[in-house]
């Protein structure tokens, strides 16, 4: 690991228009990201997590360049990758890839399997035909499916095998960074740890980056170096991972924590039940986002917005009373 | 013993579909299971291993695709596969009520929630109109929703996901069942609002003295919930036992890899363990064990069914060779 980021994040805003009336005129914004700034070093894992809603495969897609930032710098390897023309992004795609929840509805199902993997080598004229054909039958392989399988359809395939190709469609653009938009989530609970334990094996093979979505904070803690929290299109919580479960500053990361259900009757913990719902991103709250929900909030948090902050090292936190709510002891 | 009695007993049900090619699928395939009053079981597995299927089959509402192929299903005393379909209608709702994985399918959009509630209340308590109204209400504040009164005369889509999920549990509960079966009442919900749902339920069981069913694939969710665990895999049941016995004790091959493959929040887990391969297609099970082609056990003998034995009071496994599942601790699941 060096020190110079792989990718930088800065002041990332991402805001969907709602339209409304026969005009189709825009009337208000989906804050979907809403200036969110973070840096990912090669080789780790950065987890991203929260609830459903709070931006998280919107600021996946950004970086991809999937969509327009609507503001906001995004660096890859150095260079800025948010202001380059369409035409230029050729190279990024091949560094960048993503890896999608969906395995039955990301993958062509008109395309045999081989052809899938091969398909962005060709694209970008990786090597020769027989040379591509040679490294598609190699990745199935790696991925633990197997020569076999290279001219079946996805549609023969579990969603656990679709995944596989998923991936192994990723990496054959020998790429640096991964990101991981819930990879594991509409998989089988028996096949899960196998998906986990591939992506990890890559990583190490390939010497992969991740940052890795997922609103499952046990699988996180299995995969993930760092953990980014996300509320409402604002990050409130970074931290290394075995700290950010051991000692979670922010009141929102700790209830999370408290209401992940553990596989184990003898397990206890002071459960913390937030009230209410996660607002809405078109009007969030003032001051702080979360204090509606929030069980330690003070006047000050509805005023006043909580900026995110490095209190101990490499230990970033948005909230007015970092460390003032526990899920450990009575 | 007379308390002792179960409220309700599945006997060796068996519930298959039809395929266009006349295909048989043995969706359900000898389960057995009973439930006491007032405590939760759960019934786990994964996704198609015929839990919905299980639970719709003993509301009797299988599609017409499919046939109660055989076995028993007796509320206090009497099989409901015997009855009319009037008189069960009368058990739907009022003896035994279902809250599903998606509010929406449960919820009609072009009626109140307030309609909604009442009509089961009409038709149950035969209760008139502005009392079953006044019922209604009660009921959305018995499920924690604020301003009960006015949220009677929303529509669905105006509730949150939680909101709509304690509506319906609220229409579930609003004439008192014995039986609640919850399908995945949670799975679509974030932690933290699955964290409220789940409390609810616990305390409407408790407040109500219900039979709870809770379906689920999060071991998570048993484990904080259930006194009893029913494992099924591919349409049996494969083994049974107090919470205790399954986590701590397991005998079932099956079970015991999914506990030791499953992330956990509270530990660092180097490497998690492995099933190898997938559930297998329903339309061809494999004959015997239907897990054999997964199982580190697994010999010639597993060709054959398994028995279904009860190996410590109250705990019941279905594999030939449970007493062999201490070897995976050190062999772990590769084969
Ligand atoms: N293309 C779009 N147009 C308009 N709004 C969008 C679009 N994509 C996402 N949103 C909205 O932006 C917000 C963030 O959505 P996003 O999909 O990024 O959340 P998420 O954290 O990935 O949630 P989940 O866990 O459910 O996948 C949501 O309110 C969503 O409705
Ligand atoms: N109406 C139907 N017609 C044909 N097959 C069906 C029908 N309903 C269910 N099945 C099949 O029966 C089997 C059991 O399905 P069931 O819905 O009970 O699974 P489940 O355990 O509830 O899974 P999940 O966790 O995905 O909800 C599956 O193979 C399914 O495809
Ligand atoms: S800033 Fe205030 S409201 Fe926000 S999380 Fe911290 S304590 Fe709670
Ligand atoms: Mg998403
Ligand atoms: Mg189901």
């Amino acid at each position: 690991m060096n020190d110079t980021p792989l990718l930088q994040v800065q002041n990332l805003k991402q805001y969907f228009p709602i339209r409304a009336g026969v005009l189709r005129k825009i009337v208000d914004w989906v804050k979907a990201v809403d200036g969110v700034s973070f840096e990912v070093s090669p080789g780790e894992t950065l987890g991203v997590v929260g609830e459903s809603g709070c931006g998280k495969s919107t600021l996946g897609m950004s970086i991809m360049r999937l969509y327009e930032p609507t503001e906001g710098k995004v660096f890859f390897q150095g260079q800025e990758i948010s202001s380059l023309q369409s035409s230029q992004l050729k190279n990024i795609r091949r560094d960048i890839q993503m890896i999608f929840q969906d395995p039955f509805t990301s993958l062509d199902p008109r395309m045999h399997v081989g052809p899938i993997i091969e398909e962005g080598m060709k694209v970008h004229h990786l090597a020769s035909l027989p040379e591509i054909r040679r490294r598609a039958l190699d990745l199935l392989e790696k991925v633990g499916l197997g020569a076999e399988y290279f001219s079946r359809y996805p549609h023969e395939f579990s969603g656990g095998q679709r995944q596989r190709i998923g991936i192994a469609r990723a990496l054959a653009l020998s790429p640096r960074l991964i990101v991981a938009d819930e990879p594991v989530s509409s998989l089988d609970v028996s096949v899960r740890s196998q998906i986990l334990n591939l992506l990890k094996d890559l990583k190490k093979e390939y010497q992969l980056t991740y940052i890795f979505i997922s609103h499952d904070l046990a699988v996180v803690r299995q995969v993930c170096n760092r953990v980014m929290v996300m509320y409402l299109g604002k990050v409130v919580e970074i931290a290394e991972g075995e700290v950010f479960f051991s000692t979670p500053y922010h009141p929102y990361s700790v209830a999370l924590i408290s209401a992940v259900p553990v596989p184990d009757p003898d397990y206890e913990v002071k459960r913390i039940i937030l009230s209410g719902d996660v607002p809405s991103p078109i009007n969030p709250p003032e001051g702080c986002r979360f204090h509606t929900r929030c069980p330690v909030a003070q006047e000050i948090c509805q005023q006043v917005e909580p900026v995110l902050e490095q209190k101990e090292k490499n230990h970033w936190v948005a909230c007015h009373f970092p460390g003032s709510l526990s899920y450990k002891g009575q | 013993m007379k308390e002792n009695t179960p409220l309700l007993q599945v006997q060796d049900l068996k519930v298959y579909f039809y395929t266009e090619e006349k295909e048989e699928l043995r969706a359900v395939d000898g389960v057995s299971f009973y439930l006491k009053e007032g405590e939760t079981i759960a019934l786990v597995g994964e996704s198609g291993c015929g839990k919905s299927v299980t639970s719709l089959a003993i509301l009797r509402l299988i599609d017409s695709d499919g046939k109660i192929q055989g076995g028993k299903i007796i509320l206090r005393g009497r099989d409901l596969l015997s009855l009319s379909e009037k008189e069960m209608r009368e058990i739907r709702g009022r003896d035994i009520s279902m809250i599903f994985q998606e509010p929406s399918s449960a919820l009609n959009p072009v009626y109140t929630v307030g309609d909604q509630i009442m009509e089961a209340i009409i038709l149950h308590q035969k209760l008139p109109r502005p009392q079953a109204r006044k019922a209604a209400e009660e009921a959305l504040r018995l499920v924690g929703i604020p301003e009960a009164r006015k949220r009677l005369d929303e529509y669905p889509h105006e509730l949150s996901g939680g909101m709509k999920q304690r509506a319906m549990i609220a229409m579930a509960l609003s004439c008192h069942p014995k039986v609640l079966i919850a399908d995945e009442p949670t799975t679509s919900l974030d932690v933290t609002i699955q964290a409220q749902i789940l409390e609810l339920i616990a305390e409407l069981q408790h407040r109500l003295n219900m039979g709870v069913i809770l379906i689920t694939h999060d071991l998570g969710v048993v484990a904080g919930m259930a006194e009893r665990v029913v494992i099924m895999y591919a349409g049996k049941v494969v083994e049974e036992g107090s919470r205790w016995d399954i986590f701590h004790h397991s005998f079932h091959p099956y079970t015991w890899g999914l506990l030791h493959s499953i992330p956990r929040l509270d530990i660092k887990q180097e490497k998690l363990a492995i099933i190898p391969g997938a559930v297998p297609d329903p339309l061809n099970f494999p004959s015997g064990c239907r897990f054999r082609n997964r199982c580190p056990l697994a010999d010639e003998l597993c060709l054959t069914e398994p028995q279904w034995r009860e190996i410590e009071s109250q705990h019941y496994v279905y594999c030939h060779h449970y007493s062999q599942v201490e070897v995976l601790k050190t062999r772990g699941f590769e084969r």
